[in-house]
């Protein structure tokens, strides 16, 4: 199984705390679940998994507080479809009427080595080997092409890219050491209209977080 | 229709003697980036300046859109820009149905039992979506979330647009003004007929701001974000600050609008690579920045990337 590395490179990242998420806070490194939409960004197909094995820290980790103006509503479905069924019906959102201020706490200046191999699930059509789809993202990847830009945790912090060939002749990570505690390390959508969240217990080892495999007795819901 | 090009901008904007941008967490002082003195303009003030603009030029009339078409109404608003909220009718009309008959308010037609329906939007959500990206502009671009379940509800907007930041560190400025007036009786007893109340104003005296963007093809398939879209939103962009005059914001205007496009949907070179190419730097003589005459812009156009063409659309 080949395993590719990205470094990934942010003014600003907010991987928010699922417990925080009214005034955002975010999580002190990228969860496995944002690195993962990071390598789908660049490729996606229903016939493969990304599995994100190894997060590499290479910046200290350092904040930044900012509040924004907020809208606090959403596209009404059921509106959207009596005005649809021409019947009568307001849409528009009035920014002054559904306004909240809510303030986030985001990481600033942030770098990450993420590792991470697909897996071509079973059942895929015949055609569909992984020889085919490392390919298609060495290819995608080295030359920067992205299907939208990849971002750290909310799309407003898009994040460059690149291909690492050899982890080993990079920058070492961060010298640092300590318990993350409880970490989201990604959505179970067998059921997908209901994701659940599981978690693990992230711990990073001089900079480097390894990430248990989804199936692991550490990854629990 | 659709895009079939990726494109990567970089916008500069700059702003003199005004705030470009308030921080509800400091009293309204321009937001700053405490630790290197860099202003910052968040994401959604752009996003508000593109949307007001473009409610500024299309018609924000709410009726119904003729078969097939496109309309420009602005979902998420100001009032301050508006007429007041009023009734609308719509008919349900898909972009790609061919042109029959139009509802009409007085009596709204049952739709027609041979409904095409588009591949992938077999239920009421995927129809209601499209039809929201059919008339809202801000909604085909920026996106936005629908309510209902989970995911299934959500459009992803083909633009994506970062934190701008100044070139250099800039000061606020505060200011105290006076008003000729007070608003209470009790006030005005209060200070024997005086009549004077103090208020406050910050500004930053000049900052020259960068911010990046992003507009993906692929998403844009999704929304039906088409070609016409684009050129408007490279208008809006160019010209959002001539609008949005006020007495917090100074002068404020568009200074650059660099867009490179790529030849393939999925692009031709990484974006950073493309935007390092677009040097804002302070003159060499110039100690403190006033004005945008006191900054040289380099464009390094020389050896771009195989398939990648820069566009200055400012």
């Amino acid at each position: 199984m080949k395993t590719y590395c990205l470094e990934l490179t942010g003014p600003y990242a907010c991987f928010t705390r699922p417990e925080m998420k009214v005034e955002r806070v975010s999580y002190d490194v990228m969860t496995p679940s944002a690195a993962r939409a990071c390598f789908e960004a660049i490729l996606w197909k229903p016939a493969i998994r990304w599995h994100v094995r190894k997060i590499e820290v290479l910046k200290p980790i350092r904040w930044i507080n900012l509040r924004r103006n907020e809208v606090s509503g959403v596209v009404s479905s059921r509106n959207v479809e009596t005005a649809m069924k021409s019947g009568v019906g307001e849409l528009a959102q009035y920014i002054e009427d559904e306004r909240q201020q809510r303030a986030g706490l985001f990481l600033r200046d942030v770098a990450y080595r993420i590792h991470a191999d697909l897996e071509v699930l079973p059942g895929a059509a015949s055609d569909n080997t992984p020889m085919k789809f490392q390919e298609m993202f060495e290819r995608r990847a080295g030359k920067g092409q992205c299907v939208n830009q990849p971002y750290l945790g909310c799309r407003e912090f898009a994040a460059a890219f690149r291909l690492v060939g050899d982890a080993e002749a990079e920058a070492p990570a961060i010298s640092e050491t300590r318990d993350l505690g409880f970490m989201l390390h990604d959505l179970d959508f067998s059921k997908p209209t209901d994701p659940q969240p599981r978690f693990f217990r992230a711990q990073m080892e001089s900079g480097v977080v390894n990430v248990p495999a989804w199936t692991s007795d550490e990854v629990r819901s | 229709m659709s895009l079939t090009n990726r494109y990567d901008f970089v916008l500069l904007f700059d702003v003199k003697d005004g705030n470009p941008n308030g921080d509800p967490d400091a009293g309204n002082l321009p937001r700053m980036d405490a630790e290197t003195g860099n202003g910052l303009v968040t994401d959604v003030a752009l996003k508000r300046k593109v949307r007001n603009f473009v409610a500024l030029i299309h018609d924000q009339e709410q009726r119904e859109p003729a078969p097939g078409e496109k309309r420009f109404e602005i979902y998420v608003r100001e009032k301050a820009i508006l007429n007041l909220q009023h009734q609308r009718a719509y008919s349900a009309l898909k972009l790609d149905e061919p042109a029959v008959s139009v509802a009409s308010e007085a009596a709204p037609e049952k739709k027609s039992g041979k409904d095409k329906k588009r591949k992938g939007s077999g239920d009421d959500v995927n129809k209601a979506r499209d039809w929201m990206c059919q008339n809202f502009f801000d909604v085909r671009t920026f996106g936005a979330v629908m309510s209902t379940g989970t995911n299934c509800g959500q459009v992803r907007g083909p633009v994506q647009l970062t934190f701008a930041r100044s070139i250099d560190p800039v000061i606020a400025q505060e200011h105290s003004i006076t008003r000729m007036a007070v608003t209470t009786e009790a006030e005005a007893e209060k200070q024997d007929g005086d009549n004077r109340t103090m208020g406050r104003k910050h500004t930053v005296p000049y900052g020259l701001y960068m911010a990046h963007g992003f507009v993906s093809a692929f998403l844009a398939e999704q929304t039906q974000f088409g070609e016409d879209d684009l050129t408007l939103l490279w208008q809006a962009l160019g010209q959002m600050f001539e609008h949005d005059r006020s007495a917090a914001r100074g002068e404020m205007a568009t200074r650059g609008l660099y867009v490179f496009k790529h030849e393939s949907k999925l692009g031709n070179a990484p974006a950073h690579a493309l935007f390092e190419r677009i040097k804002p730097k302070l003159k060499v003589d110039v100690a403190v920045a006033r004005g945008f005459d006191d900054y040289a812009v380099s464009v390094d156009e020389t050896g771009l990337p195989a398939g990648v063409t820069l566009i200055r659309i400012v």
